[in-house]
């Protein structure tokens, strides 16, 4: 019952926010991230457009072996990615938490640009109540 | 006809759209090709004309609603913080630095504070027979700690302090002010404070009263409130001047 990580990928496919939690996940370089982060959102696009009954959101949960990625995508197209591990059920809950933490430190604050990367202490301070802090 | 004209046309923007909607589908049943072109005004008025009759004045516009009724009303803090960092974001765009930005917001703040102060002795001494406002400097920083702090933002500020080295400083001090609440000030602004807005509504109030000072707000985090924020006031000479000789 652990969270991993958290991402926080723009509409344009840009990874603005990334942060691990609990140790059990590869460490990669800040480039993977953003290499990763963008294949994501390729993905996410191209699973909408393969449903069989018609317009339909992305893939919302993508399970490996040792883990899993719950995908929150917003109505403007920012999408809030949740690692967790495989018994892990509060992930949509947390992200909907993570939402509002975002809509309130982040689109409130008036030194941040939208769609770039969240340089802001109170989203950090916030996330951190809300998930515990980084390792 | 010439007069009408331009009433039909206040009328229409001040509406809300629920009566200008109305107007709009009963002169485009009446008139369907004449929707877009002038002649369609007299058109216009004569339909205007007939449902206007019941109601003659102009919807009520934010200015004609009670100044007394409207006292408790509250404003959504999210709509408040989007405007604030538009207000902000703006500001910032047309100044060179921390401390013209912080100069700015105290003009902008300057200018409700003006309003506010006149509201708030309106309403609190409108309406009795022998009004009073305060002469001496410290019931007039009372009054700012709580009643302006409770009209602005609900509840009295958290503390007053004098300071021991100069004693034409006074400071009113915050915990936890609600305009910046949202606001993460980023590492090479350390020294700004957004409740620089606050500070200019105080300095605006002190100066109505008669206390002209220099107002800015600053920010002191401590471990129990990491927001927490001091709106120092230094008064002018010919206040302390003024405070002795009334000793």
């Amino acid at each position: 019952m652990a969270v991993y990580g958290l991402w926080v990928i723009n509409k344009a496919g840009g990874l603005v926010y990334q942060r691990n939690f609990a140790d059990g996940l590869a460490q990669l370089t800040s480039n993977e991230y953003l290499v990763i982060a963008g294949t994501l959102h390729g993905i996410h696009a191209i699973t909408s457009r393969l449903s069989p009954t018609g317009a339909s959101s992305g893939a919302r949960v993508i399970e490996a072996e040792t883990f899993k990625l719950t995908i929150f995508l917003t109505a403007t197209g920012t999408k809030f990615v949740l690692l967790t591990s495989l018994n892990d059920h509060s992930a949509d809950s947390i992200l909907q938490k993570v939402y509002e933490i975002y809509a309130d430190a982040v689109m409130k604050n008036p030194f941040q640009t939208p769609e770039m990367p969240i340089r802001s202490e109170g989203f950090d301070v916030r996330i951190n109540t809300l998930l515990g802090t980084s390792t | 006809m010439s007069y009408s004209q331009p009433h039909t046309r206040f009328s229409l923007v001040s509406n809300s759209s629920l009566s200008s909607a109305d107007h709009l589908s009963s002169s485009n049943a009446s008139t369907s090709t004449t929707r877009f072109s002038l002649q369609s005004a007299p058109s216009i008025n004569t339909t205007l004309g007939a449902q206007s009759q019941p109601k003659a004045l102009p919807r009520n516009a934010i200015y004609d609603r009670n100044l007394n009724k409207t006292r408790t009303s509250e404003v959504s803090a999210s709509a408040f913080a989007f405007l604030f960092s538009e207000m902000i974001q703006y500001t910032q765009k047309r100044v060179s630095g921390i401390e013209d930005l912080e100069r700015r917001l105290n003009t902008l703040g300057y200018r409700i504070g003006t309003r506010y102060l006149e509201l708030m002795s309106w309403r609190t001494e409108g309406a009795s027979k022998a009004p009073k406002r305060e002469i001496r400097f410290l019931p007039a920083l009372m009054m700012i700690h709580t009643q302006l702090w409770r009209a602005v933002f609900g509840k009295p500020a958290d503390a007053i302090e004098r300071s021991v080295e100069n004693d034409d400083e006074y400071m009113l001090i915050d915990n936890d002010p609600q305009i910046t609440r949202h606001i993460s000030i980023p590492r090479d602004m350390n020294s700004l404070s957004c409740s620089a807005l606050t500070a200019g509504i105080v300095e605006a109030v002190l100066d109505g009263l008669g206390f002209p000072a220099r107002v800015t707000a600053h920010s002191v985090p401590t471990d129990a409130f990491p927001a927490r924020t001091t709106i120092l006031v230094k008064l002018q000479k010919e206040v302390l001047e003024r405070e002795d000789a009334l000793k």
